[in-house]
């Protein structure tokens, strides 16, 4: 071997640099040695995870809060497989990660050899695009096809399998800017009839509603969004995911629509005669019974994916681009629309349907959301796992900056959380991470204290604890004759402790009094990452809901008092 | 099924015939049918080939599943990153063909009417065994159906089919 050139680790890890990749999250192991060796010579972070899944959550929180790619670093057959669920969840939000496994041997490729596993088959379904190397001289244009593609247009994991021969071997290829996608394309400006027909409808819409997705956050539309409300006085609705995009503390701000949004959204929701999702999928939790949703309504649909125009809803008018350039053409051709009555509608029932929770019988869940919006005064950046937890934190803490709230949406990953505040915060040391978690999804993750306590990272963790799988127990109860079947978490760990043991400040919330002076002590510990336990009612439900399958006539906003049908939605 | 039986259609699942222009890659095909097989498409017939440039290849693949899906399934063929342009030529003004070989166990004083038929439909005898004949015909998939109903009787043993194979006429995009 030529020992002037590098080898395929040391040119692989080369067009990483040149990527401006800070960190690689990841896991060791035989057939990834060659790029785990090449790292020891590189200014790139290695951050040594628990586990192949926690590594791929960490470069998600990474990407979300950045808007830079993540990248995953993993060896072969299990540890590619261990990738699978963080590939899931970023690829339903649209977030970029880069995930590379090493790989066996090429001749040994298909012999079922030790730790061989056909990643680039099991992971079709979960990637934007995958590649397996197969020639040494390939690296640099894979790695920049793979950050091009990871990126751009919608983003999206991509994963690159990489033999060892490959990996320990020479490479002579130069770094390459080239890039070979004949069959991809990202859209950018709109088509310029389409803008004139959206602003006409959009200034003479009597009931407008601009309905903020996941898209608005990627595309950084969130200033746009807000003049072009401002100038047509249209209120603000956000999905789950869309949060942030614009300052949910703005007085056109409606919250979060949806199964668990606010009722006010999801009443403006109902009754708008033009609702424009910039950035949104038309997601099932969204929009309840297709058939009675929006109904009367125009509907304008922004995304950067044509694949998305119809999927759910037919708009009745398609407009292909980014979100930011899109809203920004609109803004001058628009006229200012006469809502005047719409927008005292929107807040009487603000006024009329307010969220609340009881402040009776223990510590509430909500009220220490509630305090924890508070005491993080809409500077904090919020990770979130799924389930009860995920949707008070949604419904309690106002996202008031762009990429300052981050949660599995689509996927509805238990276990993410946590390591997405761990990547969030390698990213942004400057501010504050909380993850807001619950007791079951943080036990599928919790072995990444190790991972924040070995670097002091100054991320910090809100476990509710309910000692059960707190959304299950719900819909049993509602749906299911309060038949309980596995929603017990029995044999919970004292988290308090669970914590001390890898070394990690914990303190714990047992009284609704103790609230505030513990959540503002961890909110300040500034020497590495802290828990902080809070052991509420078991028993508590999110509020208002809309069953799922359902429409918004059949939202409750408090507990029903007969009984209920299953929902005919599945989740 | 027998792909000799005309393939079953109703009015929610009508045959469709697609085409996809590709990057000639390995694991590009996998990519596609996991489109399919996703969305409950059965594919009925699927034919590869390199394009004029050799960098490119052809699909064209017959498939039956709900109309209400097709829309969103070219959509979601198009968006795969190897797929340069994915064509729906379910209604268009296309050349079609497709080519079949059929097996026949005969005696040979038993095969005046097996090339009376063959005759008819311009098919080729290829192989001329003393017990078996192998006739290859082609033409429109329709065609092909009616031709090999017809010599089922004669204990047709083996059918190979190629699917079919389509052109956009003119200058519209295959």
């Amino acid at each position: 071997m030529d020992q002037n050139l590098p080898t395929g680790g040391e040119k692989l890890v080369q067009c990483l640099e040149r990527e401006g990749v800070e960190y690689i999250f990841g896991l060791s192991g035989g057939a990834v040695m060659p790029i785990f060796d090449a790292l020891v010579d590189s200014k790139i972070k290695l951050i040594l995870t628990r586990h192949e899944q926690g590594a791929t959550h960490m470069a998600d929180g990474y990407a979300r809060s950045t808007g830079k790619p993540g990248v995953v670093l993993v060896t072969s057959g299990p540890g590619a497989t261990n990738t699978v669920t963080g590939l899931l969840t970023a690829l339903m939000d649209s977030a970029p990660i880069i995930v590379i496994c090493g790989q066996q041997i090429l001749p040994m490729l298909g012999k079922d050899a030790f730790q061989e596993a056909d990643v680039t088959g099991i992971t079709y379904p979960v990637v934007k695009h995958s590649y397996l190397i197969k020639e040494a001289e390939d690296v640099p244009r894979i790695l920049r096809e793979a950050f091009h593609l990871a990126t751009t247009g919608r983003p999206g994991p991509v994963l690159i399998d990489l033999p060892k021969d490959i990996g320990q071997g020479p490479c002579a290829a130069p770094f390459s800017d080239e890039l070979d996608l004949p069959g991809y394309e990202v859209p950018s400006r709109a088509e310029p009839d389409k803008i004139v027909e959206a602003a006409r409808h959009l200034s003479r819409a009597k009931r407008p509603l601009l309905y903020v997705g996941h898209g608005a956050v990627i595309a950084d539309a969130g200033k746009a969004v807000t003049t072009l409300a401002e100038k047509l006085r249209a209120p603000v609705v956000t999905t789950l995911l869309g949060k942030g995009a614009v300052d949910e503390m703005h007085p056109l701000h409606l919250g979060m629509m949806g199964m668990h949004g606010t009722a006010y959204a999801n009443k403006a929701v109902a009754d708008c005669d033009l609702i424009m999702s910039i950035g949104g999928r038309w997601d099932d939790r969204i929009t309840g019974k297709l058939d009675e949703f929006c109904t009367d309504a125009i509907k304008i649909h922004i995304d950067i994916d044509p694949a998305e125009f119809s999927k759910i809803v037919v708009p009745d008018i398609s407009i292909l681009g980014d979100a930011r350039l899109v809203i920004e053409d609109l803004i001058p051709q628009v006229e200012m629309a006469d809502t005047a009555e719409w927008l005292d509608q929107c807040e009487r029932w603000r006024k009329q349907f307010p969220l609340k929770y009881s402040k009776q019988g223990g510590l509430r869940a909500q009220y220490v959301l509630d305090r924890l919006n508070a005491i993080t005064a809409g500077e904090a950046i919020f990770t979130t796992d799924v389930g009860q937890h995920q949707m008070w934190a949604a419904q309690f803490c106002k996202a008031r900056s762009n990429r300052h709230w981050i949660s599995s949406g689509g996927a509805g990953t238990m276990g993410f959380g946590w390591p997405a505040a761990i990547g969030a915060a390698f990213a942004n040391p400057d501010k504050k991470v909380w993850a807001v978690v619950g007791d079951g999804g943080f036990q599928m993750t919790s072995m990444e204290l190790a991972t924040a306590q070995i670097h002091k990272l100054k991320a910090k963790c809100l476990i509710i604890n309910n000692n059960f799988l707190g959304m299950i127990r719900q819909w049993q109860e509602m749906f299911y004759e309060n038949r309980l079947s596995g929603a017990d978490l029995e044999g919970n760990p004292d988290f308090v402790k669970l914590a001390q043991a890898y070394g990690v400040k914990a303190f714990r919330i047992k009284r609704s009094a103790d609230t505030d002076r513990i959540l503002e002590e961890a909110h300040a510990y500034d020497e590495g990452p802290c828990v902080v336990v809070a052991e509420v009612v078991k028993e508590d439900n999110v509020f208002p809901m809309i069953p799922a399958g359902g429409s918004v006539g059949e939202m409750l906003i408090e507990a029903p008092k007969h009984k209920l049908q299953k929902p005919t939605g599945s989740t | 099924m027998s792909a000799a039986q005309t393939i079953p259609t109703s009015e929610s699942n009508p045959i469709h015939t697609i085409s996809l222009f590709v990057n000639n890659k390995p694991g590009v095909l996998v990519r596609v049918s996991l489109v399919f097989s996703r969305r409950a498409f059965n594919i009925e017939s699927l034919v590869v080939s390199p394009a004029a440039e050799g960098r490119f290849a052809r699909m064209t693949i017959t498939c039956s599943g709900n109309s209400g899906a097709l829309e969103q399934m070219i959509k979601q063929l198009a968006k795969l990153v190897d797929v340069v342009h994915a064509v729906d030529h379910t209604r268009d003004d296309a050349y079609e063909t497709e080519i079949a070989l059929l097996k026949l166990d005969c005696a040979i004083d038993e095969r005046t009417h097996i090339l009376q038929i063959s005759e008819h439909y311009k098919a080729k005898v290829v192989d001329y065994g003393t017990d078996s004949l192998i006739l290859q015909v082609y033409g429109s998939s329709e065609k092909l159906d009616a031709f090999i109903d017809l010599l089922r009787p004669f204990q047709l043993v083996e059918l190979v089919r190629s699917g079919k194979l389509l052109m956009a006429r003119g200058r519209q995009l295959t």
